[in-house]
């Protein structure tokens, strides 16, 4: 009996302020314990919050990059619980009237395993609201006490919350990391998973198809992508499991355990969820005009989804080259800078089968090159896009020394190593290593003499019908012009001269 | 709608407020005449009203995000129970 399995996010996305929500004080990462903590984050009598104005613009951003509802009038609300992390005894979020409404998202998911095929599809995102984040507790230092660093405490997040459209482990992380992609695109949050920049709670049941929801649990702050597939597949399996063997899913809070690969319930206290929401009387309704909102739309850049299916349209990339081009925007700019440098060095004439149109076969060699050499070098130096030692420009400069015909590509990647370790332009490194390839039709046949000439026995055995013999010439020839011979022409005359 | 002593017991222990069986029973009356204004405001037709989130109709100031508070640690935790390391220390909580 097959199950259908039902997973929502919520996401908390810490905004990229320079200062807290409803104070003055610096958000900056890594400072002493509390130097960052003023009276507001410590909840002294007295003090009131005063909305930052950058943390709403930042919603706003997301509302409108998700086609969102943004709300002309929201409101905030007191969120009440006890823990000595929030000094206050309630966090000030929002709640039935968040100030971003019902949005989407569309994603492109990769599927995990087996032969199944990349495919699209749109999750809602049923709202997101501003809220202030809590301390930091530290335990065990000392016996007996709990030390608190407050921080954090007032940080602005904006905790983004979907609709359970997601039906698979693939499918959650697909999502997540679209909407990783999608906050530093728009330059809201600085997407940084080890500082809690971005933090993953998801919810998930199981049911019967056809059956109503089953029974969710919620596992909390996953900041991997690496762990949230594993957390899922585990707890997809222990809910199965306890269904099929008489047990009974009971809603829970849990916690996974990376070392173990488990999930594991939250000892919960009895009224952990009686949050007891009432509008906050310090602080007015937020309002946003028509006008603030076009202002910050302008501002908004291509997104990635329009840039996706421009790259499939106009340069015939696949869907997956096309997700993986769009990882950044550092990603996306390089990858059309070098497009656009290599159109420009005149390599407007090339086409193929495949790529009927100059744009169409430039950026399928681009692609090809920066998802798989500038993609390996970054990981092999454990870089992003962002520290890439080496331009569009100067990438570009290399490719298009390929489509004139100046160097091989094994002589290009020679090219690239040397620029990644010691930067300098193309041309410069050809010319210093002495790679250009020989393309003088009277040298390479001179080349193809002397081999032949030297293996007399081969060329009588090829004559004969052993045509895989053809390789080995290839090879030797290519040996002898110290492999600069320009691989076409090489087979070109080869086969003439084979031929007798 | 008038409370239980164990409502009121509930909402003192999440406010984590320690009370004695007189105090409950006292705050219990105070409560339970609140809620009688409350069911008193109910009564009233509001059909087509927008519910309201303030008393006051005006709209939130934004602040500029930009710091302006300095680190006062050291004023701050001269009045705290109990510090260490620049932590504020309080009774061990874990969940």
């Amino acid at each position: 009996m097959t199950w259908e399995i039902v997973i929502g996010l919520e996401v908390h996305t810490q905004l990229s302020t320079n200062t807290k929500i409803f104070s003055g004080a610096s958000t900056a990462f890594g400072a002493e314990p509390n130097t960052q903590a003023d009276a507001v984050s410590l909840a002294l009598p007295g003090v009131l919050p005063v909305l930052n104005k950058g943390a709403v613009e930042r919603a706003i951003k997301f509302g409108l990059a998700t086609g969102a509802h943004i709300a002309p009038r929201s409101v905030f609300a007191r969120k009440n619980y006890f823990y000595p992390d929030l000094p206050k005894g309630y966090q000030i979020s929002q709640f039935d009237l968040p100030v971003v409404g019902q949005g989407s998202l569309t994603i492109q998911v990769e599927p995990l395993s087996g032969n199944a095929k990349p495919y699209e599809k749109t999750v809602r995102i049923t709202r997101a609201h501003l809220e202030e984040d809590a301390g930091k507790s530290v335990h065990g230092e000392s016996q007996g006490v709990t030390g608190v660093d407050l921080n954090r405490a007032g940080t602005p997040l904006l905790e983004i919350v979907s609709e359970p459209d997601m039906c698979s482990a693939a499918e959650a992380v697909a999502y997540a990391k679209a909407l990783h992609t999608l906050v530093r695109w728009i330059g809201i949050c600085d997407g940084n998973m080890q500082e809690g920049s971005f933090r993953c709670d998801v919810n998930v049941s199981v049911r019967k198809p056809g059956q109503p929801l089953g029974t969710r649990r919620e596992i909390k702050n996953l900041n991997s992508f690496k762990f949230m597939q594993q957390a899922i597949d585990y707890e997809v399996q222990w809910q199965i499991d306890t269904i099929e063997n008489g047990g009974k899913v009971h809603q829970a809070t849990i916690l996974f355990n990376p070392e173990t690969g488990e999930t594991r319930a939250m000892r919960s206290k009895e009224d952990a969820h009686d949050y007891r929401y009432f509008p906050d009387p310090d602080l007015l309704p937020l309002e946003i005009s028509e006008e603030w909102k076009e202002q910050i739309r302008a501002t908004l850049p291509e997104l990635p989804q329009a840039k996706r299916e421009r790259y499939v349209a106009s340069y015939a990339l696949t869907p997956s080259d096309a997700l993986v081009l769009t990882a950044s925007r550092e990603m996306a700019d390089f990858f059309e800078g070098t497009v656009k440098l290599l159109l420009s060095k005149g390599a407007g004439t090339l086409t193929s089968k495949e790529y009927p149109t100059a744009e169409a076969y430039a950026a399928k060699m681009c692609a090809n090159w920066i998802m798989g050499e500038v993609n390996a070098q970054l990981n092999r130096d454990n870089l992003d896009m962002s520290q890439c030692p080496i331009t569009a420009n100067q990438l570009g400069g290399i490719l298009a020394r390929i489509t004139d015909e100046t160097i091989s590509n094994s002589g290009a990647k020679e090219v690239f190593r040397t620029m990644w370790a010691e930067g300098g332009d193309a041309d410069a490194i050809i010319e210093a290593k002495g790679l250009k390839q020989v393309s003088d039709s009277g040298a390479i046949e001179a080349i193809v003499d002397g081999v032949m000439a030297a293996n007399a026995e081969k060329v009588a055995e090829y004559r004969s019908g052993k045509d895989k013999l053809f390789g080995f010439f290839v090879g030797a020839a290519m040996k002898a012009s110290q492999g600069k011979a320009n691989p076409a022409q090489l087979n070109e005359v080869l086969k003439k001269k084979l031929a007798g | 709608m008038s409370l239980s002593t164990q409502d009121v017991e509930k909402v003192a222990r999440l406010a984590r407020l320690a009370m004695t069986p007189a105090e409950i029973e006292t705050a219990r009356a105070q409560l339970s005449g609140i809620f009688g204004l409350i069911e008193e405001m109910q009564a009233v037709d509001t059909k087509g009203i927008a519910p309201m989130s303030h008393a006051q109709d005006v709209a939130q100031r934004l602040r500029e995000d930009k710091v302006t508070e300095t680190n006062q640690r050291e004023a701050f935790q001269a009045i705290a129970p109990q510090v260490e390391g620049g932590l504020y220390l309080v009774p061990q909580v874990i969940e």
